[in-house]
């Protein structure tokens, strides 16, 4: 018996270990400087209590990175899932007809999300140049006025949220593909049977249900990945112009690694945390139960 | 509205692959057929093209003499009971038994949630919907059970649901595909008479495809029996198994499978046996003093209400033997000598055709 226990804790052991010690631990150390004004490089802190999560939300420089990140969520995250779904479908239907053509496809779709973002921000910011960029450049031969996307205060936050959908919708359809293929044949011959005459009733009654779980689990990741933008604002925007384009996660490496407020930062941290791991409970615990037919 | 459903000249083939072969077969009005073969023999293939789930090759499909060769799965209004059910998962079994008639009374608009609360005529159609999932309900003891998912359900509930949904709209023929082979021996045999019983009620041309030839021989008016894409035989339960029109049925029907004396073997049962090929199924040999074919024991096994016997013939043959009844059964090495009467015997030529005997 005993002997069963020390095997047990030699396995579990020095990973649990490196668990507390490199991620538990900072992170309640994170906890606890949220409520400080301490900052990097200082002897000492002061306990300064919920100041610093007034400070974000009171500010309206604080305020501004919530409402921009709420803002680039709700474009990215409905319009990389949806389009994820489509492509997906359609490649679906044409592995049938061109096998090698949708393979082709597949690959074209998923190098956004192989390939390096920041790499790929350095050719968005050549492709939404003002003067040399190719959109630009359509834009003008289409008979439109030019944009300044990355510079105008206006646009700025849209023209990253396209970045982001671009680069997510690969990795999505990805995940539907993977869906649609576990989906029984058997289902769509009986619609068909049942009078499901085309393929929009045949998608509400067969496809869309049934992809219920892969739909969850892709708004959860979106939702995460979304939340969380930070290259292509750092790499392209630096959060400009005029903070425009400044977003949770960028402010906080701005607090924290320019500024080296550190504890105005661990309350950034706090608060997108819980946030975070709100949304993913509430996604779960609402939509699981509805989504796993038992 | 019942009908009449038929295949003529129906060939069905992907790419190199002949699935079905210059196929003809009609289900009459208020008929029960069973196509019957192994598994890979194109019997499913030819149930999706009377569904309508495949288009064939060659071929016209008809329905009331009317060709719906090119008509969807949808507009041709026949029923059809998955092997796997195919129930949708999401769905409640009230909900799954409704679908056929929501998807063709409603407008997609009108099968938007809350489209009763608008419209009264919706309205009305649901109330006539309900009553006809529960009419369904009550006729096959579903009643209890309406609002669990099919995910909750047993096997054999399943398999009610299944046929609740392919009956509860009126359709103008019944498929049942391998409707039984996820059944326990009991529960099988309930739901044939199930099955029958509800042929026998409604009247629909009913198609039941099955590698159980049990199921095909006890259900069914007449029986096709389909090998390599072509239909062998047709005829009744009786006449497939007791006049089999090739050897291949021969062999392919029966609990046992027949045994085959090649020619020249069988001269001690039959004159005929020269040179022609003789079959005898297991249980119709007996062991007599006089038996004239001569064979050892090799293995002995006992069924409960049989025991088989594998036998050592002339010329290496191997032969087997159903004893039924209370009779002395021999040891594992006894010598025994067959026979037959000239009744059970059956013959075929060297291209597999049955030919009859002289008696």
């Amino acid at each position: 018996m005993i002997r069963r226990w020390t095997t047990d804790l030699i396995l579990v052991g020095p990973a649990a270990l490196a668990v507390v010690l490199f991620i538990f631990l900072p992170v309640a150390v994170v906890f606890v400087l949220a409520f400080t004004d301490y900052q990097f490089g200082a002897r000492s802190a002061n306990w300064i209590g919920l100041e610093n999560f007034g400070d974000l939300f009171g500010s309206r420089l604080g305020r501004n990175a919530i409402f921009n990140t709420l803002i680039y969520a709700a474009i990215v995250i409905p319009a990389s899932v949806g389009l994820g779904l489509i492509v997906a479908i359609g490649l679906h239907d044409l592995t049938k007809r061109m096998p090698r053509f949708s393979q082709a496809l597949k690959a074209i779709y998923f190098l956004p999300v192989a390939a390096t973002l920041v790499a790929m921000a350095v050719s968005w910011q050549m492709l939404m140049h003002p003067s040399l960029g190719l959109l630009n450049h359509w834009a003008v031969s289409l008979g439109l006025q030019p944009q300044q996307w990355l510079s105008d205060r206006d646009l700025v936050l849209y023209s990253l949220a396209a970045i982001g959908i671009w680069q997510s919708v690969g990795y999505n359809m990805v995940l539907f593909l993977a869906g649609l293929t576990a989906i029984p044949h058997a289902l769509y011959d009986a619609s068909e049977v049942d009078g499901a005459r085309g393929g929009w009733s045949r998608f509400w009654l067969v496809t869309w249900p049934m992809l219920g779980p892969t739909t969850l689990f892709v708004v959860i990741v979106t939702a995460a990945n979304a939340f969380r933008v930070f290259e292509t604002v750092a790499t392209m925007t630096a959060g400009g112009p005029a903070f425009a384009s400044d977003t949770i996660v960028y402010a906080l490496y701005r607090e924290g690694f320019v500024y080296f407020k550190a504890g105005y930062a661990s309350a950034i941290t706090v608060v997108f945390f819980l946030a975070l791991l709100l949304l993913t409970a509430i996604q779960i615990l609402l939509i699981e139960r509805r989504v796993h037919y038992r | 509205m019942t009908g009449s459903l038929s295949l003529h000249n129906v060939s069905k083939r992907f790419g190199d692959l002949t699935a079905v072969d210059n196929v003809s077969l009609d289900i009459n009005d208020g008929e029960f057929v069973a196509l019957l073969g192994a598994s890979g023999c194109g019997k499913s293939t030819t149930l999706r093209l009377f569904a309508g789930l495949e288009t064939p090759t060659d071929g016209r499909v008809k329905l009331d003499k009317k060709d719906v060769t090119d008509e969807s799965a949808s507009a041709r209004n026949i029923a059809l009971m998955f092997q796997s059910y195919a129930l949708y998962p999401h769905l409640s079994v009230a909900q799954n038994i409704a679908m056929p008639l929501i998807l063709r009374r409603f407008n997609a608009v009108q099968r938007l949630p809350g489209a009763g609360f608008v419209s009264a005529k919706v309205r009305a159609e649901k109330a006539n919907i309900r009553e006809a999932v529960n009419r369904m309900a009550d006729l096959l003891r579903l009643n209890e059970l309406l609002n669990r998912k099919p995910g909750q359900l047993s096997g054999g509930q399943q398999q009610r649901v299944a046929l609740a949904r392919a009956l509860v709209r009126d359709p103008s023929a019944f498929l049942l595909d391998e409707p039984l082979s996820n059944l326990d021996t009991q529960l099988r045999a309930e739901t044939r008479e199930e099955i029958k019983a509800i042929h026998k009620r409604t009247g629909y041309p009913f198609l039941l495809v099955t590698h159980d030839q049990s199921d095909a021989l006890s259900m069914a008016d007449r029986v096709a029996v389909m090998m390599e894409g072509r239909i062998v035989q047709s005829g009744t339960p009786t006449e497939i198994f007791n006049t089999p029109a090739t050897q291949e049925v021969a062999t392919f029907i029966g609990h046992h499978r027949m045994n085959i004396l090649p020619p020249g073997a069988g001269t001690a049962l039959h004159p005929d046996g020269a040179n022609l090929a003789l079959g005898i199924r297991p249980e119709e040999f007996s062991l007599t003093k006089r038996g004239g074919l001569q064979a050892t024991v090799e293995s002995v096994t006992f069924h409960g209400e049989e025991t088989i016997l594998r036998l050592r013939g002339p010329d290496d043959l191997s032969l087997r033997s159903a004893l039924r009844g209370h009779v002395k059964v021999p040891e594992v090495g006894a010598k025994v000598r067959l026979t037959a009467s000239n009744g059970s015997l059956h013959a075929f030529g060297a291209d597999g055709v049955r030919q009859e005997l002289a008696q």
